[in-house]
This record gives structure tokens, sequence and C-alpha cells, in this order.
């Protein structure tokens, strides 16, 4: 039993930490002369290596909001798996957490499939926040659906 | 000591008087606007001095990628002297109040020609020693939307959305627990007419329908407090 709910707590704080990475490393295109991402478009000039804010198209504005909230959404469903191991009752289901989880990982494909869509199509290939996005979205509805098969025991 | 204070007062008035002859002015940085549309390019100034007669404003521009500047409007001597050859004849007109240190212009009908650098400059004799100010121009056909507005609207939303459920979610709860208690003392209410009411004939038939809805109330609110 503890073993589970240790490997479950692990499963969760990875998925924490590659929803950080990805909404927050910004390399989500690379190409040749540089890289267009979430929050800056940074390129390698003659001169060195520039970065200007991000186009302020929706879209764009929409995939951070969504990044953003499943960030969000995951650490309250941390908090709230914490909260309720120590406070249900036996034999009880962890349904907040499981129904946080959950949002966060829809939220996720929602952003990642966004991107994907409306990506400019410029001939860069897709970097590896891009990656951890999607490798981000199966694990967390996983580990939403441990969550509400999960039950307290004694 | 009586030097310290000659040299002391010596640099006071060596610095106080260069100080106060800087103006310095103040255009914004960028505006946007549609085409079209009529912009205010507002200037004004800080000086030292009171506003003297001979106060001068005057706007230069410099359209994007050209680097000539043309001179399109002054201020002097009380008159307003605007473009009447230029690229903005007929479209230019003074809105400022010199006596208020303002110096703005008013550009009617805008066009994608007018992209460029504006540039106030303003004297005020003997202030004279300033640095120009710039105003960047940019016309769009559709104002585009400001970065972080979708996004700060997004997260907004849906936190919101998610507070407002946890809050009609344990409204929920008060209300049926106090719904719960209210029917526990109809039900003593009418334990007693029953009582009062046997003597007399037999028992009213709705009284085993509130019973099993008062039975599967508690049930609800035990399943609720198990989920939790």
């Amino acid at each position: 039993m503890l073993f589970i709910l240790l490997g479950v707590l692990v499963l969760h704080l990875i998925i924490l930490i590659l929803l950080i990475v990805s909404t927050a490393a910004s390399t989500w295109s690379v190409g040749d002369t540089g890289s267009t991402d979430l929050w800056y478009n940074c390129k390698t000039a003659s001169d060195g290596y520039h970065c200007k804010p991000a186009s302020s198209d929706d879209w764009i504005q929409a995939v951070q909001a969504l990044m953003i909230l499943s960030v969000l959404f995951c650490f309250c469903s941390l908090i709230a798996f914490l909260y309720q191991l120590f406070r249900l009752v036996k034999g009880g289901r962890f349904f907040f957490t499981a129904i946080f989880q959950i949002l966060a990982s829809v939220f996720v494909m929602c952003g990642a499939i966004i991107y994907t869509v409306m990506r400019p199509d410029n001939h860069t290939e897709f970097g590896y926040a891009y990656v951890l996005a999607w490798v981000a979205f199966p694990l967390s509805l996983i580990s939403g659906l441990i969550y509400i098969v999960l039950r307290k025991k004694e | 000591m009586l030097t310290v204070l000659a040299l002391t007062s010596v640099v006071l008035l060596g610095v106080v008087p260069e100080q106060s002859q800087a103006i310095t002015i103040y255009t914004g940085w960028e505006r946007h606007a549609l085409v079209g549309s009529d912009i205010r390019l507002s200037c004004s100034f800080f000086s030292w001095r009171w506003i003297s007669e001979d106060v001068t404003f005057s706007w230069t521009y410099r359209p994007d990628g050209s680097r000539d500047t043309i001179s399109i409007f002054h201020y002097t001597g009380g008159e307003a002297y605007v473009d009447n050859k230029g690229p903005f004849r007929d479209r230019l007109e003074f809105v400022g109040n010199p006596n208020r240190r303002d110096g703005s212009i008013l550009i009617k009908n805008l066009d994608f020609s007018d992209n460029g650098t504006f540039t106030c400059d303003a004297k005020n004799p003997p202030d004279i020693v300033g640095r120009p100010s710039s105003v960047r121009l940019l016309v769009f056909e559709k104002l585009p939307i400001q970065a972080g507005v979708i996004t700060g609207a997004i997260i907004g939303v849906v936190l919101g959305l998610l507070v407002l459920i946890v809050v009609i979610y344990y409204l929920m709860r008060f209300l049926v627990a106090r719904r719960v208690f209210s029917l526990n003392v109809s039900k003593h209410g009418k334990k007693k007419k029953e009582g009062s009411q046997q003597r007399q004939g037999p028992a009213p038939p709705a009284d085993p329908a509130k019973v099993k809805a008062a039975a599967s109330e508690k049930k609800k609110q035990e399943s609720r407090k198990d989920k939790k």
C-alpha cells in the first residue's frame, strides 16, 4: 500500500515538473535561424542572439493560458491529494484530486493541439518543450484515472 | 572655515544654474491608431523658469525607412504655423495650450504613409538646452490585441468558474442541511398532530412519504461526506 502511494506521488511530481518545464522553457519550435516559441522569438543573427517577445496573436495567448492553467490545476491536485490523504474517510475515493488532474490533462491536450494546428509553417521542427507537453498529457490522464480507482484503506 | 563656505557657495552657484537651465520634454513612446482615424500627439515640457512669451514648439516628422526629417509644425511668438506644403497639409491642427506647457497637435484622417517618428522640440527662453523627444506612430488596418489580454481573460474565466462551482457546492450542502433540519421540526409537529388525531381517526397518509424523503436526504448527506 505504501509503495503504491509513493509511486502515485512520484508520478504526480514528475507530471508537475514536466508541465512546468514545458510551459517555461519556451523551445516549442526550432529552426536553423532560431526558435519560435510560446513566450519569445529568438534568432541567431550575425551579431548575436536576439530575442523579442512572441507575436501577440490570439492563438499563442490561448496556448499560454492553457499551459499556465494546466500547471495550476496539477499543483492544486497535488495539494488536494495531500489534504485528502490525511482527511479522507476510510474507503473513500480521491475525487477532487482526480478531477483536477484530469482537467489539467485536458488543458495540456487543448494547448498542444491548438499549437500544432495554428503554428506558422516555416519548415521548422518541433522543440523539446512541445514534446514534453505531449508526454505530460497521457501521463496526467493516467494519473487522474488512478486517483479515481484508488481507495483509501486502513 | 570662511574658505570652505566660499568654496561651497561657488560650487553651488556653478552647479545650480546649469541644472535649472535644462528643459525636459515629454511625449509618448509609441502610438497606435487605425487607418482613417484622428490622433492627438501630445508634447509637454518641464522647465525651471516661468513660461516666457517667446516659448516655441516645433514638430518634425521622419517617415519609416527614410532618413529625411521635415518640419511640420512651429509655434512661435504666440502664433501657430502648420504644414501647408508637405504630407500633412490641411490635416494638421494645433490643439495645445502653450501657457500650460502643452504643445500637442492633432493629425486627421491617418493613412499608412503616416507611419514614422514625430519629434517634438520645445524651447522656453532662456531655458533652451534640452533634448527633443520622439513618439513613434503605427497605423494599423485593425488594432492588434495586446499581449496577455486573452491569456489573462482565459485564466480569469476558468478560475472564476472553479470558485463559482466550489461556492455553489458548499451552498447546496448548507441548504440541504437546513432543509433536513426544517423537515425534522415539521415531523415533530406532525407527530404531535398525529397523536391528537389518532385519538380521533386514522393517521394521515402523507406521513410515510415524508419520512422516506427525510431518510433519503440523510443518506445523500452521508454519501457526500464520504466523498470528501
